[in-house]
């Protein structure tokens, strides 16, 4: 489904990916761990059509189709998804026009109806109660005063609505205590299916208890170094980086 | 003397007569200003004798003042004797008969606004029943109104009609040397509407008028006057389009609303004046009065107003909050995108005891505009336990606008509490990569986080005006992004 080849990406003339190979195919879970500053954060933004970034070299197919020459919007109608680390508020727009309007554009792109307000407010409620948050929350403005929490479980929230083809979490377990990451976790294990490729950026083996991965890849300055099953993880747990040649924090990047 | 005095008078009445004849064939006074025109607008509209008296006295105000220099506007001396100060609207046979002959680009626009097609035909200026320029819009269901005894009219024909209540209140807000723009409209005003509410009555259905400059090269002066007698209570609905030209054309009103004891106002504008095109070229020069007088205790007066039209825009809807517990509010979206120059916001004058104001003011800059809010808060020795809110917002679109802030404050009691904050932020490039990444157009993210900033003010309009104002927004900005 998603194919990544040689991929370089640098951010004011300064290289931070330097020759990704990733193949994922439709129903898996790939992983992606890595020290700090190590480019992971970069590949989930680059994908996404961040323009920040600048892709210098290499190709990015999603079903047979180039990424790279889709503007942001573009990517995300074809069916990428962002859940992202940090979520930006927008005050005075509230969770559910901006829903909505996010809903409606990739309906309109596939040529479907739109959906009015009492539909899209049924089909919003149903969902969100998945994630475990209150329906009086989609009233409120986006990401506006919500716990970093809230934030994360909006994400996912988006995602389970928006129902992507490629859905790639950036650090979605960061700052969640263990009930929060439970109710995070059940929301990424609903998004697993047999037509969706889910890429998962995270800092820490423990998400993965959580969310099984079919696959886990360490990358280390802008390369994959290292790509093993499920257990992998587990042995980055146990052992560290170092074993693998690198540097526990990498500040190179 | 006095008969030198009728010889001089009869002279120009000839005179004037004879400009009439002629001035029928064009409909439109050729350009300039001096006493002569301003007799003959007055005796074109039939005008009891005080109305004339009253206009030349503002007229010669006017030769006396100085055109205000201190708003953060710049643009090049306007000549007042290129303007013509008259232009009756042309007979149908002369307008457009469909909208296929009207330009396309303008259709576009209100399509986008979403304004039903036989209302387009009539903001395009088609032959149907309404009219344009210096005379008032034809005003709709006058019979329901006349049955709860409420007056809504041009202002010529409350003139004609009810002339003993406009001698009374006329200027009695907005006094005909006030300021330069206001003497100005004091002198030549050619129509406007006049709204009076009888004691108790609560307006069976919100007023609206909608202006437009049509003629080139004409100057539009309406007036507009209402009353709320004590208990009542109106909802006055004003909106504003023209089309668009190259030359800058003059638009100066006068707005003047009187509220007694216990009695309401809510007065909104949705204003949408051609702004010039995005090299500057041409647009509205928006000069405004529009002030409220609050007289009877326990009055109100509401100015919601979204400004995104005009190239340049000078106007301070204020309130004197003279009756005890008067209250008065001021919500405002300006907008300004590509050239276009913003000098805007509001005055309250506080007056009387435990008089309260709310200001929220929402700026927009967009493109290389300016957009400047100014505002005044006054408190007067009497006003014991008054008070202010004030809530300003800048939003900036690029960076090449500007927003400023422009807040004074005289307080002659100690008692009054005045509170005031302001915020600047920007539509942040983590919001548009947000937005995009869920699929949404980098326009509608931009209209759609502009909408959430002025959602404050939104929430105060009537409801299918709040659906225009948004609309309106969204058409303003386009091409902001980029």
């Amino acid at each position: 489904m998603l194919s990544i080849k040689n991929l370089h990406a640098s951010v004011n003339g300064e290289e931070i990916l330097k020759g990704i190979n990733l193949e994922i195919k439709a129903g898996e879970v790939h992983a992606i761990m890595g020290p700090n500053g190590s480019g992971k954060s970069t590949l989930s933004q680059v994908l996404a059509g961040n323009e920040t970034f600048e892709v210098t070299e290499g190709e990015v197919t999603l079903n047979g189709d180039n990424l790279l020459e889709l503007v942001t919007e573009e990517r995300a109608r074809e069916g990428v998804f962002l859940a992202f680390q940090y979520p930006v508020e927008i005050p005075g727009v509230s969770n559910l026009q901006f829903l909505r309007t996010a809903v409606n554009a990739m309906r309109k792109h596939r040529g479907e109806e739109e959906m009015n307000a009492a539909e899209f407010m049924k089909l919003a409620k149903d969902v969100s109660r998945q994630v475990d948050l209150d329906p009086a929350f989609l009233k409120r403005g986006v990401n506006e005063g919500f716990s970093g929490g809230e934030k994360k479980r909006n994400e996912i929230m988006q995602a389970l609505l928006l129902q992507p083809k490629l859905a790639i979490l950036d650090e979605t377990d960061s700052g969640l205590d263990i009930d929060a990451l439970q109710v995070v976790s059940n929301g990424v294990n609903a998004l697993r299916a047999d037509d969706r490729a889910i890429l998962m950026v995270t800092h820490y083996q423990r998400l993965l208890n959580h969310i099984v991965p079919d696959y886990v890849h360490v990358l280390a300055g802008g390369k994959i170094v290292k790509s093993g099953g499920r257990e992998l993880a587990l042995e980055l747990e146990e052992r560290g980086y170092g074993w693998l040649g690198i540097d526990a924090v990498d500040t190179s990047n | 003397m006095a008969t030198t005095d009728t010889q001089v008078k009869e002279l120009i009445k000839r005179e004037y007569e004879h400009g009439f004849v002629t001035e029928i064939e064009s409909d439109t006074f050729e350009p300039g200003l001096n006493e002569d025109v301003i007799r003959r607008l007055s005796e074109l509209k039939q005008e009891p004798e005080f109305m004339l008296e009253w206009r030349l006295k503002a007229y010669r105000r006017w030769l006396e003042m100085d055109e205000p220099e201190w708003a953060h506007v710049d643009f090049p001396k306007v000549d007042y004797n290129s303007i013509s100060y008259y232009s009756a609207p042309k007979r149908p046979e002369d307008m457009p008969q469909s909208l296929d002959e009207v330009d396309p680009e303008l259709l576009r626009t209100y399509e986008k606004l979403g304004i039903p097609l036989h209302e387009r035909a009539k903001l395009a200026g088609v032959a149907v029943d309404a009219v344009f320029d210096s005379v008032s819009v034809a005003t709709t269901f006058k019979e329901p109104l006349e049955k709860a005894g409420v007056i809504f009219c041009p202002i010529s024909e409350a003139l004609q009609k009810h002339p003993e209540l406009v001698k009374k209140y006329l200027g009695s807000v907005v006094p005909a040397g006030d300021n330069y723009f206001a003497a100005l409209n004091s002198a030549v005003f050619s129509d406007g509407s006049f709204v009076y509410i009888p004691k108790g009555v609560r307006c069976p259905m919100e007023l609206s008028t909608y202006f437009r400059i049509n003629a080139a090269n004409t100057g539009q002066f309406e007036r507009t006057l209402i009353i709320a007698e004590e208990g009542s209570y109106v909802s006055y609905l004003e909106g504003c389009t023209a089309p668009m030209r190259d030359e800058n054309q003059l638009h100066a009103a006068v707005v003047e609303l009187v509220i007694l004891d216990d009695a309401q106002i809510k007065y909104s504008t949705v204003q949408n004046w051609y702004p010039g095109d995005e090299n500057g070229k041409g647009g509205i020069y928006n000069f405004v009065t529009k002030r409220a007088a609050c007289i009877g205790k326990n009055s109100k007066v509401s100015w919601t107003q979204v400004e995104t039209g005009s190239a340049i825009t000078w106007k301070y809807p204020s309130c004197v909050l003279r009756g005890e517990n008067s209250v008065g509010e001021f919500y405002s979206v300006a907008l300004t995108h590509n050239y276009q120059q913003a000098d805007t916001g509001t005055k309250m004058i506080h007056l009387g005891k435990n008089t309260k104001s709310t200001i929220i003011s929402k700026g927009i800059s967009a493109g290389r505009s300016s957009n400047a809010y100014r505002g005044l808060v006054k408190f007067g020795p009497g006003a014991e336990g008054a008070r202010n809110f004030t809530q300003c917002d800048s939003l900036l679109i690029g960076d090449r606008c500007g927003a400023h802030t422009f807040p004074y404050i005289e307080s002659k009691n100690k008692s009054a509490i005045v509170e005031h904050e302001a915020t600047t932020s920007k539509v942040s490039d983590e919001q548009m990569f947000l937005c995009r990444q869920r699929g949404i157009d980098p326009e509608q993210a931009v209209s759609m986080i502009v909408n959430g900033f002025c959602k404050e003010v939104f929430k105060e309009l009537p409801m299918e005006f709040a659906v225009e104002a948004s609309k309106l927004l969204e058409v303003s900005l386009e091409g902001s992004v980029g």
